[in-house]
């Protein structure tokens, strides 16, 4: 089966088509972690992106039920250079060509993945689509251009869950493996999450670290969550560009200063935007498992799994009521901050992992010592 | 955190010698280590006995101690600088030399040498040391943080061996405590076998100890590398799977990063232990190399083994990531910390990240059984292969074959030879040949099913393998007229060379490939290591080839320089060539040239990326080369190449290349060649009356007795065109050489084999010199100590010579310069002379020609180390038009050799017995050591007793000595036997050597041959009563007595010594040892004081 991504600059890749046919569309972005296809291919934050993976094998371990970070995948399309026909390891029940074409998802394989993540390093992303069905280019260059832009789009309203409910698994009852220093805690807290896009292993480690959580729609009004009378309230993950969750930002408001507040990734942003900050977009995202992030209080660096368009403009923030707390080496982007006053902090990438290091594992930890001095 | 202050002078151990387990990989690390720590400001003091290193250059550390590496001689080395510098903060840098550095540093700080002259260690601390060292306390270690690892009990004797082994079932793994690559390490399946290994296990271990261990074979093999600072930031450099499951020693295994079968889950399990494994075992800062295991159906993970130090693992990952892990190491020895340092190819990001790879790396060992005829050569937990090769892919197939065609085994490629017959068995028990067979099984129609449960390869792999296989078929289908376009692309991005297509379709040459690649416009581009896949811009132009759309190669319009590298390590083409090829590109480099070097092995200092001002990780052979320089020279700029530096892999190379257009540098391919044709070169010897051993080629077997007769026996029987003597022979009669043609070698018209008459009981000399075509400058005429006959490569050697008669020395030199003028030799080139000592038919005042070659040779790192002269550095500059003169205008006007002082400078060879059990130790004319240590003092037996020393064989100052000569060696043998019976030596001997030895007047004690009875020679070796064994053995075919004393004299590490010169020299080593000096001298010192000076 033959594919084709076209880019609205015009710039075309001719390959071989593996998961479903079809067409789909979206921001091209790229991924650079070395593992963890399936909790990327699966995690909410890529909804309207199709995933360019920067790791040229990709398939060669299958898919399992359990490494999943959502019902089910979300990217819109992916594209690798390699993409095996085989699995093999001693978890996998299902070939990823398989598993991405039961969700009706397209991959594009087979074409200089180097070249297209150095086109979108150098441009910058950029909307594309990719097609089975259609081989005349110029159309689909002038489909990619059709498509609506991630800046200024609200995809968390459609990512969210429908309706609330509890979440029950722990890290590590639900870990096929045993990490090091990985238990599960009893029920201590109870904490409200706003699923703007959660990934599953948030949720995880909240419970883990001895949390029951209630997860709630984006759109739930802060005095619902009041109301449940939580310990805690964190802010999750989720797609698109933070500023026109207004409806987000306003209750983020409602409720800082009333219970502690953990929020991640777009939480983070939003957060930002509600504490009077700014958000922009970055050039190509953050998006791997490399990026060495330092905690400005004690030096100290952690190797951290990034997925991220926009970011926090820190110079946007009331720095009277402001701390920054994590930097990102690479190209010093606002990663974490805290409220000088208010038992509230974020941060712009993924303590949770899944995929990535394990190393910001801490920050749960952080919250529930908060949610502690709160209640006490 | 900032960079120590409390420090200022900085020892940093090397590993010595290049033996089987530790190899070029720490000179690497070495080399790095010291670039860094100098540039640091730090006063850098190294000691390394192997004289082949870049590190040893004089540049690379403040002083340098070619010096024996154990105790006696490092201690001195530490109170000299200690004096040196009283007040100054000293530290020892002991993780950059293997596993030999990190034994000295314990030795050195148990013995109280360190406390005496108040140096520390950095890197790595003696309680983590010996907390990784020890298998009971590692295992305690890791027990106590959670961590599973196989079950195992420690064993000082059979019997708790055989009873623990009982408990857990066979088969079981037997690791002897504190040995190098595993040595003495096995598997045994019963209890026999386990009272065989475990008893040779005990004696190699050095406390006495070994470990039995539960079975892993056939789970997932992985290693990960990670880093640690100071201020507990950790990192995980690269992660390694390998294709060879648990049960073969991961330097024998093939090895892939990064990880392949491991889901984000698994991995990062293994990445949390990791880190909490060298948090644990308290490794401060620097890397470290952790290995795991993994059940292939439960998923069960266990630690197998952690090295705290610098490893081939890491020179490998460093290599496959473009992360200079031994250079960060030497930094966070000294304080800083990672976010402090910068990722060299990125420029703007910290080195405080965790590389990741938009391609795949495959590593391949190189093993040379075919040098040790009846070694084991099935593979187990100790490590067998010399050397390895590394090749770059966007996928995990086209690395690996790539990786395949850069072994460099002058087999057709996919030609192995394949024995249906034990197929089963070439599957089920890992050998070299494996991935052949595995290939065949697939093309005979097996499955990768019934593959995976006969090699327990992960599935994956084969399944690539398979794909391979497909594609071969696909490809076969074809013929070449007609191959649809898409078809050849396909093959090539696939990785397939064009020798292999060439196969397919039964063509002669792949010249014929090459132009119809081109007419489709199929061509590799170059894309680059850059440790971040892409995400940022990357300033290293350290590249590798695929079939892709994007070139990043960006040549440039520089005058530029490629210079062919040697490919992977092996016996007779190791170390010395890298290290030949290193300074043609530090100095041109120097001289304004674009220095681009080609290279497949990962252990080398010529594959850092900032060794040259371009790197290109590719094959060695016609068409990885000849596509490099063809992209170079497409920006109009001038290219020339060097061939002459990287021994034999790319002087093969020299005439294709040139017939292809490409402009080589030097002397000509012809010179070369000419050199090697035995007609044309006698012809030109004849012309310059330079006497020469009679010889003629053949290329049947009827011109072979024809010629062997015409010249008389004994005669010399070698291929042309090898290096290191390859399936060279001397043959004593007909019968030898009738064998040696039917089974030793291949041959034809084009390749004939050389047949020369062997000057018997003669001197032999290497000569190094430099020419330019019109000046020659000899760099030195080195006497070998062992008799000709013995590959110069395995016969230690002195500088100067110290008993050639001047007229000799003369007649040398003359011939010398008319054959450099003749050949019209630019750049180096290497003669080997013999001078027959005149008992025999030889005369006895006449020096003979044996060989001459237009190249670089195995001695000029260690003649460029005696003299102070950098020759190859000097030779690739001469190469580029510059002349002698400008170098060496006073050697030149004087006609005088490079000076050696008034030092006396050994060399000597390391040979890999001890990873060979059952190996004949004799030497011959084909080369076995593996490495070179270099002795040096003011008088010739000390410097011989310090390389002996250095290589391990510690003569003895008192005791005794056996003594058994061929009849051949006999009228001289009461002379040898009078020296150590003047220094107190007893004296045994055989009948036959005794009545000499006594009818001069000694006493000596007559002891049975192995067949007469019994307590024989052999039963003294083992009962400990020898402390030097001197047999000289006879003809080809050694008999069984000489074989049984070589092995027992091994095994019980008694110094052996097989030639009368040898002994004379071990006489005045001895004499020197009883004077009981401990003499070191430092490099940069021995060469301030000669009086020429040497011009840039």
């Amino acid at each position: 089966m033959q594919a084709i991504l076209a880019l609205e600059d015009g710039k075309v890749f001719r390959g071989k088509g593996y998961g479903a046919k079809g067409e789909c569309y979206g921001e091209v972005v790229f991924n650079t972690s070395i593992t963890g296809y399936q909790e990327i291919f699966t995690d909410p934050s890529y909804a309207g992106q199709i995933v360019v993976l920067t790791n040229p094998e990709i398939g060669n371990y299958g898919t399992n039920p359990d490494d999943n970070e959502a019902t089910r995948p979300y990217i819109e399309g992916l594209i690798v250079r390699e993409f095996s026909r085989v699995s093999s390891n001693w978890r996998s029940q299902q070939v990823a060509d398989e598993f991405l074409e039961g969700f009706k998802i397209p991959v594009l394989a087979d074409i200089d993945t180097r070249a297209l993540v150095r086109h979108l390093r150098d441009h910058g992303v950029m909307r594309g689509v990719i097609s089975t069905l259609e081989t005349d280019a110029q159309k689909l260059i002038a489909k990619a251009r059709s498509i609506p832009k991630m800046d200024g789009t609200d995809l968390a309203k459609f990512v969210t869950t429908k309706h609330p409910y509890v979440w029950e698994v722990g890290e590590r009852s639900h870990e096929p493996v045993a990490v090091v220093g990985v238990k599960d805690q009893p029920e201590r807290f109870h904490v409200v999450a706003y699923d703007y896009g959660i990934k599953q292993n948030i949720l995880r480690k909240l419970r883990g670290e001895g949390c029951k959580v209630t997860v709630v729609p984006a759109q739930t009004p802060a005095e619902d969550v009041l109301a449940m009378k939580p310990n805690g309230v964190f802010l999750s993950n989720g797609p698109g560009d933070p500023e026109p969750c207004t409806y987000a930002v306003d209750n983020i408001r409602r409720l800082m200063g009333r219970l502690p507040i953990f929020g991640i990734c777009l939480g983070h942003q939003l957060t930002g935007i509600a504490l009077g900050g700014k958000t922009f977009k970055l050039k190509f995202g953050h998006h791997g498992g490399n990026h060495p992030v330092k905690q400005l209080k004690n030096g100290k660096i952690e190797i951290t799994a990034h997925n991220h368009n926009f970011a926090v403009d820190p110079d946007s923030l009331p720095m009277s009521e402001v701390e920054l707390t994590h930097m990102d080496l690479n190209d010093n982007t606002l990663e974490g901050m805290r409220h000088k006053n208010l038992p509230l902090f974020s941060v712009q990438y993924h303590p949770e992992a899944s995929p990535g290091p394990h190393d910001s594992h801490y920050l749960f930890k952080e919250f529930t010592k908060m949610m502690e001095e709160w209640k006490g | 955190m900032p960079k120590r202050t409390d420090i200022s002078k900085i020892l940093i151990l090397g590993s010595g010698p290049i033996i089987i387990g530790q190899s070029a990989e720490f000179d690497y690390s070495g080399t790095q280590a010291c670039k860094a720590l100098k540039s640091e400001g730090f006063e850098v003091v190294l000691a390394n006995s192997n004289p082949a290193t870049i590190m040893t250059d004089p540049e690379s550390a403040d002083r340098t101690y070619i010096e024996p590496l154990t105790r006696e001689y490092l201690e001195e080395i530490i109170r000299i600088e200690r004096q040196m510098s009283p007040g100054a903060g000293f530290a020892i840098l002991p993780t950059v030399g293997g596993q030999t550095a990190l034994n000295l540093a314990i030795e050195l700080a148990d013995g109280g040498v360190l406390d005496k002259y108040n140096v520390q260690l950095i890197g790595a601390n003696v309680t983590a040391i010996k907390k990784a060292e020890d298998r009971l306390v590692f295992k305690d270690a890791m027990q106590k943080i959670g961590l599973d690892v196989p079950k195992s009990s420690l064993v000082n004797n059979i019997k708790d061996g055989l009873e623990f082994a009982g408990k857990i079932g066979f088969p079981v793994i037997i690791r002897p405590s504190f040995t190098l690559g595993g040595s003495g390490g096995g598997i045994a399946y019963n209890r026999e076998e386990l009272m065989e290994l475990l008893a040779r296990g005990l004696d190699f271990s050095p406390v006495h100890e070994a470990l039995i261990e539960e079975s892993v074979l056939g789970w997932k093999e992985f290693e990960l590398e990670v880093m640690r600072d100071m201020a507990d930031n950790v990192i995980i450099i690269c992660s390694i799977e390998n294709f060879d499951p648990m049960g073969v020693h991961t330097g024998d295994s093939i090895t892939v990063a990064p990880a392949q079968t491991l889901t984000d889950r698994e991995y990062q399990a293994m990445r949390d232990a990791a880190i909490a494994v060298i948090r644990e075992i308290g490794v401060e800062t620097g890397g470290s190399n952790i290995q795991f295991g993994i059940h292939p159906q439960t998923g069960r993970m266990v630690v197998i083994e952690m090295n705290p130090r610098v490893s081939r693992s890491s020179a490998l990952a460093s290599k496959a990531t473009g992360f200079p892990i031994a250079k960060i190491a030497a930094k966070l020895a000294v304080g800083y910390t990672l976010d402090e340092i910068r990722n060299d190819i990125t420029r703007k990001t910290p080195a405080c990240f965790e590389p990741t790879l938009d391609y795949v790396v495959v590593k391949i060992p190189k093993w040379q059984f075919e040098k040790f005829p009846g070694a084991d050569e099935n593979l187990g937990p100790q490590m067998k292969s010399v050397g390895e090769v590394m090749a770059i892919g966007r996928t995990f197939k086209e690395a690996l074959m790539k990786g395949i065609r850069s072994l460099d085994t002058g087999k057709r490629i996919g030609g192995s030879k394949i024995e249906p017959k034990i197929m089963t068995q070439r599957l089920v028990t890992p050998h070299p040949e494996r991935l052949a067979y595995v290939q065949y099984a697939l093309r005979q129609g097996h499955t990768v099913k019934q593959l995976y449960k006969m090699t327990s390869i992960d599935p994956w792999f084969l399944y690539q393998l398979k794909e391979i296989n497909d594609m071969q078929l696909e490809l076969e289908k074809h013929p070449m007229e007609s191959i649809p376009v898409d078809v050849l692309r396909e093959v090539k991005r696939y990785g397939f060379s064009d020798g292999r297509l060439a196969g397919a379709w039964r063509l002669n040459g792949q010249e014929k490939v090459r132009h119809l690649r081109k007419k489709h416009g199929i061509k590799p581009v170059y894309k680059r290591v850059d440790t971040c896949a892409a995400e940022f811009e990357s300033f290293t132009p350290y590249l590798y080839s695929t079939y892709e759309d994007e070139d990043e190669a960006a040549p440039t319009d520089k005058k530029k320089v490629i210079i062919l590298g040697s490919g992977p390590n092996r016996i007779g083409q190791g170390i010395e060539f890298d290290y030949c090829c290193c300074h043609a590109s530090f100095a041109l480099r120097d001289d304004g040239y674009e220095t681009i070097m080609i290279n497949c092995n990962p252990e080398t200092v010529s594959t850092d990326y900032d060794t040259s001002d371009r790197l290109y990780f590719e094959p060695l052979t016609l068409e990885d080369v000849l596509a490099i320089c063809e992209h170079e020279g497409s920006t109009g700029a001038p290219v020339g190449v060097i061939v002459q530096f990287g021994g034999q892999t790319p002087l093969n190379l020299a005439l294709p290349l040139k017939a292809a257009g490409v402009n080589i540098i030097g002397t000509s391919p012809e010179s070369i060649d000419l050199a090697e044709d035995r007609k044309r070169f006698n012809r030109l010897l004849e012309e310059l009356q330079i006497p020469q051993s009679p010889g003629v080629m053949a290329a049947s077997l009827e011109e072979a007795i024809a010629g062997a007769t015409k010249v008389g026996y004994p005669v010399l029987v070698r291929p042309s065109y090898v290096l290191g003597g390859r399936a060279m022979v001397i043959a004593y009669d007909e019968e030898s050489v009738v064998r040696y043609m039917k089974e030793a070698v291949e041959y034809s018209h084009d390749r004939p084999i050389l047949i020369d008459h062997f000057l018997e009981d003669a001197i032999e000399v290497d000569v190094d010199a430099l020419s330019d075509g019109e000046d020659v400058v000899i760099g030195g005429i080195m006497q070998h100590i062992e008799e000709a006959g013995i590959h110069s490569g395995d016969s230690s050697c002195v500088l100067p010579a110290v008993d050639i008669p001047q007229k000799l020395m003369d007649q040398m030199r003359d011939y010398t310069f008319k054959l450099a003028r003749a050949l019209n030799v630019v750049g180096l080139m290497n003669i080997q002379f013999a001078i027959p000592r005149g008992n025999g038919n030889g005369g006895g005042d006449k020096v003979y020609v044996l060989e001459v070659n237009p190249r670089a040779s195995r001695t000029v790192p260690y003649v460029s180390k005696a003299t102070g002269v950098p020759m190859a550095k000097i030779a690739a500059r001469l190469m580029t038009g510059r002349k002698l003169r400008e170098f060496l205008p006073e050697f030149i006007e004087r006609r005088a050799d490079l000076d050696t002082g008034s030092f006396y400078y050994v060399k000597s060879p390391v040979f890999p017995w001890n990873k060979f059990p059952g190996v004949d130790t004799v030497l011959g004319p084909e080369m076995k050591s593996t490495g070179e240590v270099m002795g040096v003092a003011d008088n010739f037996g000390e410097a011989f007793a310090k390389a002996q020393i250095a290589a391990g064989q510690k003569l003895p100052t008192k005791g005794t000595v056996f003594i058994s000569v061929t009849d051949h060696d006999k009228p001289q043998v009461a002379d040898v036997a009078r020296k150590f019976a003047d220094m107190g030596f007893h004296i045994v001997a055989t009948a036959g050597t005794a009545d000499l030895i006594e009818r001069a007047g000694m006493t000596v004690e007559r002891v049975y041959k192995v067949k007469e009875g019994r307590p024989n020679v052999v039963d003294l070796i083992k009962g400990e009563r020898m402390q030097l064994v001197i047999n000289t053995p006879h003809g080809l075919e050694p008999w069984f007595d000489e074989q049984a004393i070589r092995r027992a004299a091994v095994n019980a590490r008694i110094p052996t010594i097989t030639t009368l010169a040898a002994a004379r020299a071990a006489a005045e080593g001895i004499a020197a040892l009883q004077r009981g000096e401990v003499n070191v001298f430092a490099l940069q010192k021995l060469h301030a004081e000669r009086p020429t000076r040497v011009r840039r």
